[in-house]
């Protein structure tokens, strides 16, 4: 288990006492990521739509183009099944590259390939062609986007074998995990939270070309301690974990925020023993509910900590619909109060769930109760 | 030939040569006067109609008005379309009649040993041994193919073991051969996606600066999907040196072409994304190896990737599975059989004296002892590592990837502690 930065009021851990970290953007984060190990490997290059001259339309690659060259970073046509498979050829003949794919939902063309040859190629050739490509993906909501702009497509990543999948929620993160990511022998769907993309944060004191990046890929980080609850969430959902953490205090809730980081491989041990400490558990995440990563996570846990829970393993996701226009998002969109909303239904006092009682069913063993402030 | 390629008032420019970028608008022009050709040769006085004079002209890309021809259905030498074309040397040719002969009769022992059951399935290629020779004998050792999984003829003819390509049908992996070792790609399944992979890999060899070619392959159903646009696309912008060669075998299982075309000819596909492009007649090996030469020589140059369409036939039904007397008619399949593109290579070659009786023979007997040998290698029972199922998913595998390895494991020794 990795503890790190000691919590505060909600939000992203702020930066250790006594060092003056360089403030930085995940956006800038991303950037220097990119820089640093283009600068430590000239096979790695970067390429997808609008990402050479422009710097992407998030300006993740801002300058990238003009400082490495044409050959480095270099705008493609506007096919995302193209660049991915393009990508493909080009890691066989010897390169890195790191793709763009410019929204989530603009990634779908690209998902045969990605499905079918990303992911399998290693299988396919009994280990012998392995594809070192970074697919950077930027997801979920939070910004007002229009359709088709705000998806949160992990789960069909996730459910395929052969790909990782990783997603930052802190600015240090996204810089060493993309580090991390670049330099993996296999294929990185790396999803950035657009809506953290202006974040400010610290990258790490070592961030340069030659840093030794520690491993993080199946090490989940616990960003608050607590007793009484567990808080899973990954990627855009654990600051809303966090600020939920510190409001479940005024409740008596002890609740600890664990961030997977990467979906794959999964963190099995850091997510069970922390479940095994609380015996509650709560997965936060913003895509919809059914069929979806919190779906594998609550099982997961329910399959190896089941004597240590209190109460189900319940989910706060989005809801099962179309990612909704920008003036309803916020009622789709896991916020603070539906987490709150779920902590309170985790059987405190003993008292059973009955939100999913039948009307007419016999009378259960415990009254229903909607009670939020019965901490155990 | 194909009967779609007639009828088209468009007539080509030079062969491989790049559109101007500015055409001349209005008028017609002659081919003496274009001067974009590689080629040295004199072409046939043709006459171009009128470009649209508000858009570039796609001159210099379109193919030939019928498929290149250098032999007829009967061996006779012919002149068609082929000026611009060197007539390939001797050695090759000879070199792909054994390896017609050979890879024919590798065709036919796979479909056998499907029938058998020592295979899961065969999609046999007999009938289009002229592109699937011809393609291999074109590249130089360093070079790489993008193979389909109708093309298990063309890697037995680049010389990879036949065993090592029936791995996948036989059961035992997915991918026999070390792509690497063998410059030869996994054969792709899902079609067209793989000619992507062979634009990146030439284009990422070209920046390594590596003088390799890649030939990607797809079929007539094939150029239906959109990674074949994608693909056309990316190589042309990034000037791959790609040779893309749609072996239109008539038929997609057994869709027939007008499902998947409105195209006068396959071959028109790369004139709209700036590519090169041919067609020719793909049972006319002298042909085939005409034009692939220069298309390979062309994109080693750096000029750019070129598209062939090679028109040919699927003697055989899609699989062993399929049923093509629901789709064809014995009298279609009886027309291309006269147009055998092993017999109207031998006739031509027996008529200039390049290979006689006893040349024939022995190739013959190469053959049988080539499928003799493998009929024996196929017959062992095969042994297949279980725990090879997770080898290969991640380079080092996850813990719930090592929890189900052990749960398998166990498995498998209670399995044999009971018996």
């Amino acid at each position: 288990m990795t503890v790190t930065a000691a919590a505060h009021d909600g939000g992203i851990p702020a930066p250790a006492p006594g060092t003056a970290p360089q403030q930085v953007t995940m956006s800038g984060a991303i950037n220097r990521a990119l820089r640093d190990a283009m600068t430590a490997d000239t096979d790695v290059v970067v390429f997808g739509e609008d990402v050479g001259t422009l710097g992407g339309v998030f300006r993740v690659t801002d300058g990238i183009a003009r400082d490495f060259g044409p050959d480095r970073c270099f705008d493609t046509p506007l096919a995302e099944a193209g660049i991915v498979g393009f990508a493909v050829g080009m890691a066989m003949a010897g390169f890195r590259p790191v793709i763009e794919m410019q929204f989530d939902a603009f990634a779908f063309p690209a998902f045969e390939q990605i499905a079918s040859h990303v992911a399998k190629m290693r299988n396919r050739t009994q280990g012998r062609v392995n594809l070192p490509i970074v697919i950077r993906i930027p997801f979920a909501g939070g910004i007002g986007g229009v359709e088709h702009h705000c998806d949160s497509s992990e789960a069909y990543y996730a459910h395929t074998p052969g790909l990782k999948v990783v997603t930052p929620a802190t600015v240090e993160d996204a810089y060493t995990l993309l580090r991390e990511a670049i330099n993996d022998p296999d294929p990185v769907i790396f999803m950035e939270p657009k809506r953290l993309y202006w974040s400010k944060g610290s990258l790490p004191e070592d961030a340069s070309p030659d840093a030794q990046i520690a491993s993080s890929f199946g090490r989940a980080a616990v960003r608050r301690e607590g007793i009484d609850v567990t808080l899973v969430a990954y990627g855009p959902s654990v600051d809303v974990a966090m600020q939920a953490a510190s409001a479940a205090m005024g409740s008596g809730w002890s609740v600890e925020v664990v961030d997977l980081r990467t979906l794959v491989p999964f963190d099995d041990q850091t997510v069970v023993a922390s479940v095994r400490k609380t015996g509650r558990c709560v997965v936060v995440h913003e895509a919809q509910g059914f069929a979806g990563v919190g779906a594998e996570i609550a099982a997961r846990v329910q399959e190896r900590a089941f004597h240590s829970l209190h109460a189900p393993v319940l989910r706060v996701a989005g809801l099962d619909i179309p990612y909704p226009p920008p003036k309803l998002e916020h009622l789709h969109l896991p916020g603070v109060e539906r987490v709150l909303d779920a902590i309170a239904r985790l059987q405190w006092d003993d008292q059973a769930d009955a939100l999913h009682l039948p009307e007419s069913s016999p009378a259960c063993d415990s009254p229903a109760s909607d009670s939020k402030g019965g901490a155990a | 030939m194909s009967d779609r390629s007639s009828g088209t008032g468009v007539h080509r420019a030079g062969v491989f040569a790049r559109a101007p970028a500015q055409a001349p608008a209005g008028g017609a022009h002659t081919l003496e006067a274009d001067a974009l050709t590689t080629d040295t040769s004199t072409p046939l006085p043709q006459t171009v109609p009128s470009p649209p004079a508000d858009r570039p002209f796609a001159r210099g890309l379109v193919p030939a008005p019928m498929p290149v021809q250098f032999l007829d259905d009967q061996g006779h030498r012919v002149q068609v379309f082929n000026d611009d074309y060197p007539e390939p040397a001797a050695e090759q040719l000879v070199a792909a009649y054994s390896a017609m002969v050979v890879g024919r009769r590798f065709d036919v022992q796979a479909t056998a040993l499907a029938k058998q059951g020592r295979l899961a399935v065969y999609p046999a290629a007999r009938g289009q041994e002229a592109c699937q020779v011809g393609s291999m004998l074109t590249l130089s050792k360093d070079d790489w193919a993008f193979p389909t999984y109708r093309d298990s003829m063309a890697l037995v003819a680049r010389g990879l073991d036949p065993v090592e390509v029936l791995t996948s049908p036989h059961g035992a992996a997915h991918c026999g051969y070390d792509p690497r070792a063998n410059r030869t790609a996994p054969q792709a399944t899902p079609l067209a996606t793989q000619l992507i992979h062979a634009v990146g890999f030439a284009s990422g060899e070209q920046r390594q600066g590596r003088p390799t070619v890649a030939m990607a392959f797809v079929g007539d159903g094939g150029t239906s999907e959109g990674d074949f646009h994608e693909a056309l696309n990316f190589a042309a912008v990034f000037n791959a040196p790609v040779v893309f060669l749609v072996q239109n075998n008539t038929y997609a299982i057994s869709t027939p072409l007008t499902r998947q075309t409105a195209a006068p000819s396959l071959g028109y596909k790369g004139i709209g994304y700036g590519i090169a492009s041919e067609q020719v007649d793909g049972n006319d090996a002298m042909a085939v190896l005409a034009v692939l030469n220069k298309a390979v020589a062309h994109a080693r140059a750096g000029q750019g990737p070129v598209l062939v369409e090679a028109h040919t036939y699927r003697l055989d039904a899609h699989t062993n599975a399929d049923d093509a007397t629901r789709y064809r008619s014995s009298a279609e399949v009886e027309d291309w059989i006269r147009r055998d593109p092993i017999t109207r290579l031998e006739a031509w070659l027996r008529q200039e004296g390049l290979i006689d009786d006893a040349f024939v023979a022995a190739t013959a007997q190469k053959a049988e002892a080539f499928a003799a040998d493998l009929r024996a290698r196929m017959s062992v029972d095969l042994v297949v590592d279980p725990m090879s199922l997770f080898d290969n998913v991640f380079g080092t595998p996850t813990p719930q990837l090592l929890e189900q390895r052990a749960m398998v494991q166990a498995e498998l020794e209670a399995e044999e502690a009971s018996r």
